[in-house]
């Protein structure tokens, strides 16, 4: 008699093999690139998806994540209460629903191209490498591209991500292009209600001396999971700037790969994460410094509240070639329940020996004696904790030079401890 | 301590550059044939005339090893390990106790000389009869001794001093045979057989090591030392070391390995345990110079070792102080586990790779008890082709309240051929726990540099005197003639680096 396998292994065996039969399923009706996306579900196939052995992937099982079942997405259509969630900012609006671009929500762009209806792949991802981005490749059906011509500022752009909760899961692709001198503010939103899968996919390429701001506020519905891989590639003096606001989803992942390529590149990859109930949240971070002069900036700030994990990898990578690289790192964590977990892991790999390199992490609760100075001053004990709180996420927060979103950040972070982040104590 | 204090001298007296104990000493060996199998675990375990249970507990241990395969999570780079390439047991040969020094083997006592080791202690470390219970010099600090001569303890020193105190020292293939009531109840309480590949190894075919048991409330009249060396061709050497200090009891233990000049790859995987009840303290002190291979990468130990202490008293502290200048490649985490409350764990590390060696070494402390305190400080030297990094895991139990830790990693990168890294993993369970991790890395500033030329000294003594200044946090918690010794190593494993 022989007993079915079981465990995670299994599970994520089983959720890689129904992936891949969904993709023979529907294979020719899927829009795009069909040679790029083969490869990609050849490897789907072949590898399957992060298992628990996989130090990358060590404080993220994703076993719940292969155990739920997502049906492909079909025209959908948001409830006026999630539309309400979106930033009121000025910006061009590209909307897209369960995964698909949608027209009638968006606006037309005034001196730059975005293209969709198709996955937008590029060139950088590495879908032999990072096994959720091969399962993005396979699956993809929509997606932005965004050109930003030379010497061309397109201002703000909002990239929002509506989810309906209709268990669907779904792999946007985009891809944002910025020739030299050019600028972008993308504003990049993913929120939802109930239950689902988010698997994007950004890339972008930063020509000589362009800027991109990325700014991702990341809302998802409490029964969903966010699975996002960036990767950006950054030309001499260009600058790829980003800060990304972590608040949702049962379990997400955000996993960015920079690589500063060109001299005088810079990379900033600023993070909060806000997290409570039996929410996991994992912001992994991979900076390669592959050029002389180069400068990356990472301030993560954990907020942990209810029976959460919070879980930060970064690692900055220095070649050999990269002289004069400054790399600063910075990890820290608050503890406000009896039950949330940090784990952290800050990595350094350097092979060159002119750098300045430094990371840095704390674990810890409010300071007794902070609290204590307020309270003696006659504030009270919930608003003492707040002010605490938010002068904590303050060193993260503040590099945001755009007004409206940070506005919106700040909103967001308000209703959050509004909705509970002083309850479980 | 004279031996360390001789090995000095050996050291200065040396001036051209390469491994100043690259000898070997041609005497005659009993060895094991090749390979690994239960039938030379039997031969090992037969030889040393050990208990049926400890022979169940090897070949328990080698089953385990055989379902395993070997770690590949550390940065290191080795042509894979054959591991029936190797003699599993290595003794010199017994001859009747030689009356005086005159008797002994010459070659034995020429291995003594270069390794530094006094008169005296070689004529007891040699067997010669009645010099073990000679006085030592009064104004000498006392150290009691046991050498690990590839894989036997050859003797003991200051054994009678000690057995007034009432502390245990010996081979721990002697307290099998005289204490194994304790050796049974502690062998593997701390590093279990199946805790890795090399400590299930270890645990199969380790044939000597030293057995450190400290009373109740008792301090250690001297400081306790053992040197190793690994003398015999393709021999791998796996003692085992097992340290206990019972409540209130205070114990400092020094570790000093060389090895000679090998153009084959030597491995070495040891095992060391500690103990520590309520209120005792163990401070566990290496100087790790293992033959590091030539400058283009040949030869040098393969030094994978597993030491863990676990503090399972109220109040008790373990203490870990390493100079790692030595292997080809060093895979070592020594780590403590803080069960008791108000435990401390210490980890001290200075480790310097230079020409192709790598080291992959840090600590684990692991917080159980409550109000538990943990101290790392890293200092990584890496130069010519080397790659150092430092692998360390901090982890706080759900039940460790009020527990602390604070770690402080620095790199220094001498050349732009090497490479520095920093692997920590922080973990907390627990809100009213304060962690605190820093790391950085950086090269030798220019101005500190020039500084110290325009002084007059030359440009190796100027980098040397840098790195003990970058040094100086780990090299204040060795026992003052250690702290010495490593020194004149770090500046002489640098030799050639610069310039």
């Amino acid at each position: 008699m022989s007993i079915a396998p079981s465990g995670p292994l299994a599970a994520l065996k089983a959720a890689a093999d129904a992936y891949v039969a969904d993709y023979q399923a529907r294979k020719t009706t899927l829009p795009g690139d069909s040679h790029v996306r083969a490869e990609s579900a050849a490897l789907v196939a072949a590898n399957g998806l992060p298992g628990p052995r996989e130090e990358a992937w060590r404080y993220t099982p994703l076993r719940p994540f292969a155990e739920a079942q997502f049906k492909p997405t079909a025209k959908a259509e948001p409830s006026a209460a999630l539309l309400a969630r979106l930033p009121q900012v000025e910006a061009t609006r590209l909307v897209f629903v369960d995964g698909r671009f949608h027209s009638e929500l968006s606006g037309v762009p005034a001196g730059f191209r975005v293209t969709t209806g198709e996955p937008a792949y590029g060139t950088l991802a590495r879908p032999a490498a990072e096994k959720l981005v091969a399962l993005n490749t396979m699956l993809a059906e929509d997606g932005a591209a965004i050109h930003v011509p030379a010497n061309t500022d397109a201002g703000t752009v909002l990239l929002a991500s509506l989810a309906t909760g209709a268990a669907v899961g779904f792999h946007p692709r985009h891809h944002i292009v910025l020739e030299p001198g050019a600028k972008l503010t993308l504003l990049d939103v993913t929120i939802g209600e109930g239950e689902y899968l988010n698997n994007p996919v950004l890339t972008f390429e930063v020509a000589a001396g362009a800027t991109v701001t990325h700014l991702r506020t990341q809302d998802e519905g409490a029964g969903a999971f966010h699975l996002s891989t960036v990767y950006a590639e950054v030309a001499e003096g260009g600058t790829y700037d980003s800060f990304a606001l972590i608040l949702g989803a049962k379990l997400a992942r955000m996993e960015v790969h920079a690589r500063l390529a060109g001299p005088n590149a810079a990379a900033h990859l600023n993070a909060a994460q806000l997290l409570g109930a039996s929410q996991h949240a994992d912001f992994t971070t991979i900076v390669r410094h592959d050029a002389p002069n180069t400068a990356s900036r990472q301030t993560v700030k954990n907020v942990l509240t209810g029976r959460s994990r919070g879980v930060f990898q970064g690692k900055i990578e220095v070649a050999r070639i990269a002289q004069k690289t400054d790399g600063y790192q910075m990890n820290q964590a608050l503890l406000l329940s009896a039950n949330a977990e940090m784990d952290s892991k800050p990595q350094l790999e350097i092979y060159a020996d002119d750098v300045k390199c430094s990371h840095g992490a704390t674990v810890g609760a409010l300071d007794a004696d902070q609290l204590f100075y307020l309270r003696s001053r006659g504030v009270p004990e919930a608003e003492a904790r707040a002010i605490l709180v938010r002068a904590f996420l303050s060193e993260a927060l503040d590099p945001i030079s755009h007004e409206g979103a940070r506005a919106a950040m700040e909103a967001a972070i308000a209703a959050w401890w509004a909705k509970g982040g002083t309850v479980q104590t | 301590m004279p031996a360390v204090a001789e090995t000095l001298d050996t050291v200065q007296a040396a001036t051209e550059g390469g491994y100043k104990w690259g000898f070997s000493t041609d005497i005659e060996m009993e060895m094991a044939p090749k390979g690994l199998n239960e039938d030379i675990i039997r031969l090992i375990s037969a030889r040393k005339n050990e208990p049926q249970w400890l022979l169940d507990w090897r070949l328990a241990a080698y089953a385990v090893w055989l379902k395993m395969t070997e770690p590949e999570w550390a940065m290191l780079n080795h042509p894979p390990i054959d591991y029936q390439d190797l003699h599993y047991y290595a003794a010199p040969k017994k001859k009747a106790g030689p009356k005086s020094l005159d008797e002994v083997d010459p070659e034995l006592l020429r291995t003594y000389e270069k390794l530094g080791i006094p008169l005296r202690e070689r004529a007891i470390l040699a067997g010669v009869e009645g010099a073990d219970g000679a006085p030592a010099d009064g104004d000498r600090p006392q150290v009691a001794m046991d050498a690990v001569f590839d894989s036997v303890s050859v003797a003991t020193t200051f054994k009678s001093t000690l057995a007034k105190a009432g502390v245990i020292f010996c081979p721990i293939s002697e307290a099998v045979q005289e204490h194994p009531e304790l050796v049974r109840k502690y062998l593997g309480s701390v590093v279990p057989t199946n805790d890795n590949y090399f400590a299930a190894l270890n645990s199969a075919v380790f044939t000597d090591g030293s057995f450190v048991y400290i009373p109740k409330g008792v301090r250690c009249p001297m400081e306790l030392s053992t040197y190793f060396r690994i003398n015999a061709r393709n021999t791998g050497q796996f003692e085992r070391t097992l340290i206990i200090a019972e409540e209130g009891s205070f114990v400092s233990y020094l570790e000093g390995c060389t090895a000679p000049q090998r153009d084959e790859n030597q491995l070495h995987a040891a095992v060391v345990e500690l103990v520590a009840f309520d209120d005792a303290q163990i401070k566990y002190s290496t100087v790790q110079n293992w033959y590091p291979g030539d400058s283009e990468g040949k030869g040098g130990i393969y030094n994978f070792v597993t030491k863990r202490g676990h503090c399972r008293g109220a109040r008790s502290k373990i203490s870990w102080t390493q100079v790692e200048t030595g292997s080809a490649i060093t895979w070592k985490y020594p780590s403590c586990v803080l069960q008791g409350d108000d435990s401390v764990g210490e980890f001290y590390s200075v480790a310097l790779t230079n020409n192709y060696q790598q080291a992959d070494t840090g600590t684990k402390m692991i917080h159980i008890g409550k109000r538990t305190k943990s101290t790392i400080v890293s200092k990584g030297i890496s130069a010519g082709h080397s790659n150092n990094t430092y692998r360390g895991l901090v982890r706080i139990d759900r039940r460790a309240d009020g527990a602390r830790n604070f770690t402080q990693c620095d790199s220094l990168l001498i050349g732009d051929q090497c490479g520095a890294h920093t692997v920590p993993y922080i973990e907390s369970r627990n809100p009213t726990a304060k962690l605190e991790h820093e790391a950085t890395t950086s090269k030798i500033a220019e101005d500190q540099l020039f500084y110290c030329r325009q002084r007059g000294l030359s440009e190796e003594d100027a980098v040397g005197l840098i790195v003990n200044g970058f040094c100086k946090d780990v090299l204040k918690e060795l026992p003052m003639e250690f702290a010495v010794e490593a020194q004149k190593l770090l500046a002489i494993s640098l030799e050639g680096s610069v310039g």
